[in-house]
């Protein structure tokens, strides 16, 4: 059995979020230097402020601003920082009570090491240099020994107001396409478009993803399929992709290579774009080094007979 | 009219520690295969089907449609999906079932694991606004939460490294706990990173005699949540699990066997206080999580267990509990029992 291939594959997404009037003002606020909290039906102050009361589910938009001082109620030392985490020396997660709050706010404690942290320590927040209405605008907290940090009775109300963050997020794999697909790629790398045929049905999967749709049963028994094939049906692509270097309108195709039950999808070139039809007959135009065939291009016979390729529409 | 459901079925992969030379439905097809053996059903034959996964673990986009190449899913049948582990899958069967649209249903769940880094994946579910941008890890809460119960004098490492030793079928004094991974929990506190799937075969009333010879009925089901805000929460208990339990009936006589989805050593020791285990229940048989954790799987492999020792007349009534979410912020307790020896 030939190697697995695998390859890296980075998923990267900005999430744009909107926040509510409570989220809106306490992010505001940590830009500001200020942490409110907001207070609930039964008088208690959370801190992160919620929007609902986590209870009884009740709207709630009473802020009050809290200490930027407060008392660690658990922690765990994190000896080796990962990416995108508060700070990229050893340091302590930390829930800290703020004092004037009730429940307590997930962050960092930059502290010299475990010994140095302890449930019931004080600590004080440590401001980041830049502040933008974000929870990082907290850089970490910090060990603190003086009196608690009297608020000024902020009402949460700022000059422009953040209304919403932007949530960057990426996650690293190693992509590995399985054996049936591993193997129909090898087969390609010699221009070769090999299929599988289920054992029950008899049909031929091209590419194979390793099990058949209909029967529910693994497919192994290689088939070598085409080169050529039958338009079964196509589209014309009038927008231009971006990051694709192909001048607009291409004709984007699938197409029924022979001995395949379906039909893959490829563009055509070779012909003008308005005289592409289906049961045109096409094969495969492969350049140096690409995996895939670049395009599928017409083979001159006539076109192929409705009747041959109508199930595989 | 209220009907009775079982468990008839259990199937399970052996949790290799990487499936890389198997796609998704190439790791699962073998499960589904083994679980329908074992009833004689066809995919035709079944009356619903609900499955668990979530796309993020492995980074593939809509990967449960991929999956269902492996169920045979045409003509088109009776389908749906959870983005959560398959044992709110097997809830969603279990109602479906209860509302007579079906008579037997076909679960199952997977996970792929190894091809990303969970502890960073896992990051994502946290709410967005105050928590997944600290991008605090998995092992990273769950380390906080045992901090907590040292605190609170419900455990210690010795005690959080004896269930991982009984969890992984070695002796407290022979099995290396390793290094901290997040201080203070060690490599042998948390759950091995595999790949795996797992499968059951739900049916209804006399269907569920036919198709097995000692059904795990299903006498109770429900699943809580507790507030998402990690702060809000006393970390050291689990009001959820405690409620779920209530509600699907496990607390109106012992139970011989439970089985645990603690991923973390210091769970088992919330969950054990939540559900008031005393020292005669079984906990986790089959090594829990700890022994094997796949991913979305982990959860309902825990109800299929008990259900597996119902099934060979190893338990006559036990508990089954699935978690998902960051220290064991979703629920779901399930009570099945065998009919009288």
């Amino acid at each position: 059995m030939p190697e697995v291939l695998e390859a890296p594959l980075v998923v990267e997404f900005p999430f744009t979020r909107s926040l509510g009037p409570v989220q809106s003002a306490f992010l505001t606020g940590l830009r500001e230097r200020v942490v409110l909290g907001v207070r609930t039906g039964d008088g208690r102050i959370l801190v992160p402020p919620v929007e609902y009361d986590p209870v009884t589910a009740e709207e709630i938009r009473d802020l009050v601003e809290v200490a930027p001082t407060g008392t660690v109620t658990t922690w765990a030392w994190n000896h080796a920082p990962r990416r995108g985490q508060p700070l990229d020396t050893p340091f302590a997660w930390a829930l800290v009570r703020l004092d004037g709050a009730d429940t307590a706010l997930l962050h960092a404690l930059d502290a010299p090491g475990p010994d140095a942290v302890r449930t019931g320590m004080r600590v004080r927040v440590r401001w980041a240099g830049e502040r933008t209405g974000a929870v990082t605008d907290i850089a970490c907290f910090e060990p603190y020994d003086g009196d608690p940090a009297q608020p000024s009775g902020h009402t949460g109300d700022f000059e422009n107001p953040v209304t919403g963050i932007v949530a960057p997020a990426r996650l690293d794999y190693t992509y590995s396409p399985g054996r049936a697909q591993t193997d129909y790629l090898h087969a390609l790398s010699d221009r070769r478009m090999v299929g599988e045929r289920c054992p029950s049905c008899r049909k031929v999967y091209v590419p194979p993803r390793g099990a058949c749709p209909t029967c529910g049963v693994a497919t192994s028994e290689q088939v070598d399929v085409g080169p050529r094939g039958t338009v079964t049906t196509f589209c014309i692509v009038n927008i231009k992709a971006r990051n694709l270097d192909i001048e607009v309108p291409y004709v984007y195709a699938h197409i029924a290579l022979d001995g395949a039950d379906l039909a893959l999808h490829g563009r055509i070139g070779g012909i003008p774009y308005d005289q592409v039809r289906m049961g045109l007959r096409v094969e495969p135009v492969w350049t140096e080094g690409a995996r895939h065939p670049d395009h599928y291009r017409p083979t001159g016979e006539p076109d192929a007979d409705y009747e041959t390729y109508k199930e595989l529409l | 009219m209220t009907r009775e459901i079982a468990v008839v079925a259990f199937a399970r992969t052996d949790h290799r520690r990487g499936a890389d030379e198997l796609s998704e439905v190439e790791m699962l097809m073998p499960v589904l295969h083994e679980v329908l053996d074992r009833t004689g059903l066809k995919t035709a034959d079944i009356g619903f089907t609900c499955s668990g996964s979530c796309d993020y673990l492995a980074g593939r986009a809509f990967s449960f449609t991929l999956a269902l190449d492996g169920v045979g899913a045409w003509p088109p049948i009776s389908e749906s999906h959870v983005e959560m582990d398959g044992a709110w899958a097997l809830y969603e069967a279990w109602t479906k079932l209860l509302a007579g649209d079906a008579d037997t249903a076909l679960v199952y769940s997977y996970g792929k694991s190894t091809p990303g880094s969970v502890r960073d994946v896992l990051t994502r579910q946290l709410d967005p606004y105050y928590v997944a941008p600290l991008w605090p890890d998995s092992v990273a809460l769950a380390a906080l939460q045992a901090q907590a119960l040292i605190d609170a004098g419900d455990t210690d490492e010795p005690a959080l490294a004896a269930v991982a030793a009984r969890s992984r079928g070695s002796r407290a004094d022979a099995a290396p706990q390793g290094d901290y991974v997040v201080r203070p929990l060690r490599t042998g506190d948390c759950p091995p990173v595999v790949d795996g799937a797992a499968a059951v075969v739900l049916a209804a009333g006399d269907r569920a005699r036919e198709l097995c010879e000692r059904p795990a009925w299903i006498r109770g089901i429900d699943h809580r949540i507790e507030a998402h805000a990690l702060g809000v929460r006393d970390l050291t208990d689990s009001p959820s699990t405690r409620l779920a339990a209530e509600r699907a009936g496990a607390f109106r006589r012992p139970v011989d066997t439970a089985e645990l989805h603690a991923p973390f050593s210091s769970q088992e020791v919330v969950l054990r206080k939540a559900l008031r285990l005393d020292d005669g229940v079984r906990v986790n048989p089959s090594g829990g999580a700890l022994a094997a954790n796949p991913v979305m799987a982990a959860g309902l492999v825990r109800i299929g267990e008990a259900a597996a020792g119902i099934h060979r007349g190893r338990s006559d009534r036990a508990l089954a509990h699935a978690t998902s979410g960051p220290c064991l912020q979703q629920n779901l307790v399930a009570v099945l029992e065998g009919d009288p020896r």
